[in-house]
């Protein structure tokens, strides 16, 4: 197991290398001059000098790349241009606030989404199994951000029981904290839900078709003993695989959501920085985004060697 | 050629077999319904999907306007119908490319033994950042237009889809057929294009399906955050974003959009659900 873990810890340097480097380079698409675009047109050439000099642009390219990478491996991401401070404060303050909204989403939409996907394939073909499925579909195919908006107007405005945006951190209070990031939850897990209640389904129906699920009932067994314990444990393994990936499309839904429910989370201030320019921060987040993403990976890969031990040898 | 030979028949009983799956006949139904109010846009929109009435602002849906009017007194229907043409084409578009993107990378990563390593780490890069992030920066970077916007789109998608490509090459690469063709001489290029690409098209053809859904969604959040196709060109997102701030007063502007996207976006599902039941039975779900 130790060997597994190292090599794949080794494995993903090179994947942060290229992560790392994609997003320097996202600099170097664009068009003309970041600094012009970060300034208005009437901006002086002084202020345009300042800002130039800010984000290392009065340098070669090289210089800067090493500049870059000397920085980073000192855990520092330069300044917001627009903030006026560190990238990295920025967005350690922010962090938390997209971490629960995401751990929160994904806790709902695993839970939810394997309990109607197992009654879904333990009613294959009646109407329970339709109706979940058509609602998983539903739930597939609906923009999130949309739905966060006609909630809001339908149970925030309408049937006042949550409130309409804004946040409470959890530390000040819990109560308050639940209320305001139910209806963002929600709208977030909708999707993953879906996705998780299809896995879910296709795999129950392929585990409980094998031999080992009559030999269970054969036994006497009790039905709901054979489907969790026999099924739904052998059926998890291929929803496991796929949890990272959920991460990741969690974390670029949460970054929409909280722009529709006013949450001050890393999304609001990634798309703040994307609509006035303000580069470093936008490097930054996107490099906090992927190194989250990639840290879940690792985990979700070593949790998956620990259950089933085969992978270890591949 | 006569009306017998064996590829027409087998083409009818696959037709055959897609047709008689509810989900794709369904989904062929309602994509099929998207697509021509989208080419009809010029004829059957009521109003000019640009052009406000000050004497008609935030009306409610009724006989005049089906679907009410925007803050500017601009047609909702007129602009959905309009929408979704700006929107499917952003979405064919970016399915094009990825589809094309994808089964190069992929096909190379796959066939190629010495690519897979250093492709795919690339590819593994990429999906470290959520796609809809990346597109977002992409398309802020580069800056708002709609040839931005399929790049950026295209881009976020392709990495996926191109992993997808490599697992079906790296089984077709192992068949004996393959070994054939290269007993008989054949170069890697023909090998890849006519024997293995042509035998290892089914899950892309399935992916693509998705993408195209993925991509009006995406596409939806990029414009509805601001950083789409530029105003006043109506797209969904652009329509509900012109919305959000009426939600309480107008409702109507951001729900109709939505649902237009929902529609859209379900008979993509839907069409894709039935190819890959038909196509490729085995393969996984996929999510944004």
């Amino acid at each position: 197991m130790i060997r597994f873990i190292l090599r794949r810890l080794l494995a993903s340097i090179p994947v942060l290398m290229l992560v790392s480097l994609i997003t320097f380079g996202l600099l170097w698409l664009v068009p003309g001059d970041p600094a012009s675009m970060f300034l208005d047109a009437g901006a002086t050439a002084e202020a345009l000098d300042r800002v130039r000099r800010e984000m290392g642009l009065d340098q070669s390219f090289p210089v800067r790349m090493g500049h870059w990478y000397m920085r980073l491996l000192q855990g520092d991401l330069g300044q917001s241009l627009l903030l006026n401070r560190s990238v990295v404060g920025a967005i350690l303050e922010r962090l938390p606030v997209t971490l629960s909204l995401t751990g929160l989403a994904f806790v709902v939409s695993v839970l939810l989404g394997v309990a109607a996907g197992v009654v879904a394939a333990v009613r294959h073909g009646r109407l329970a199994d339709q109706g979940m499925m058509t609602l998983a579909l539903i739930g597939l195919s609906i923009p999130e951000f949309w739905l966060g908006l006609v909630l809001i107007w339908l149970i925030a405005v309408l049937v006042p029981i949550f409130p309409a945006g804004d946040y409470v951190p959890f530390t000040t209070d819990a109560w308050q904290w639940a209320r305001h990031i139910a209806l963002p939850t929600f709208s977030l897990a909708c999707v993953q839900m879906g996705f998780v209640a299809r896995m879910t389904r296709s795999s129950m129906l392929e585990v409980l078709g094998q031999d080992f699920i009559r030999t269970a009932r054969a036994k006497g067994l009790p039905e709901p003993y054979v489907v969790v314990r026999h099924g739904l444990h052998n059926a998890m393994v291929p929803i496991v695989t796929v949890m990272g990936i959920m991460v990741g499309a969690l974390l670029g839904g949460a970054v929409v959501t909280e722009q529709v429910f006013s949450i001050p989370g890393l999304g609001r201030l990634i798309i703040g920085a994307v609509l006035s320019r303000d580069f470093p921060v936008i490097q930054g987040g996107l490099l906090f985004l992927a190194l989250i993403y990639l840290a879940v990976n690792l985990m979700v890969d070593l949790l998956y060697a620990a259950i089933d031990p085969r992978v270890r040898l591949e | 050629m006569s009306a017998t030979t064996p590829a027409p028949s087998r083409r009818a009983a696959f037709i055959r077999r897609l047709m008689d799956n509810r989900s794709f006949t369904i989904g062929l139904a309602l994509v099929g319904v998207v697509v021509l109010m989208a080419l009809l846009a010029d004829v059957i929109a009521p109003f000019d999907p640009l052009k406000g009435n000050f004497k008609a602002r935030m009306v409610p849906p009724g006989a005049a306007h089906w679907l009410g009017t925007d803050h500017f007194g601009r047609d909702i229907l007129s602009r959905i119908l309009h929408g979704a043409r700006v929107s499917l084409h952003i979405g064919f578009l970016v399915a094009l490319f990825t589809a094309v993107a994808g089964a190069v990378i992929g096909a190379a990563a796959g066939y190629f033994r010495y690519a897979d390593g250093p492709v795919m780490r690339l590819m593994d890069a990429f999906m470290a950042f959520p796609p809809i992030i990346l597109a977002i920066a992409i398309s802020s970077v580069l800056g708002a237009s709609v040839t931005n916007v399929v790049i950026a789109l295209a881009i976020a998608a392709t990495p996926h889809t191109a992993r997808v490509v490599r697992a079906s090459v790296m089984v077709v690469r192992e068949m004996e057929y393959v070994e054939a063709a290269r007993a008989l001489g054949a170069g890697h290029v023909r090998i890849l294009l006519r024997h293995v690409l042509a035998n290892a098209m089914a899950p892309l053809v399935v992916r693509v399906t998705y993408v195209f859904a993925i991509a009006i969604l995406n596409e939806a959040v990029l414009s509805f955050i601001g950083v789409g196709p530029p105003p006043p060109t109506p797209t969904f997102g652009a329509i509900i974003a012109n919305g959000r701030d009426f939600i309480v007063a107008a409702p109507w502007i951001t729900v109709a959009p939505g649902m237009a996207i929902l529609l859209s976006v379900l008979g993509l599902n839907m069409l894709g659900d039935g190819l890959r039941d038909v196509l490729d039975p085995r393969m996984a779900v996929t999510t944004r």
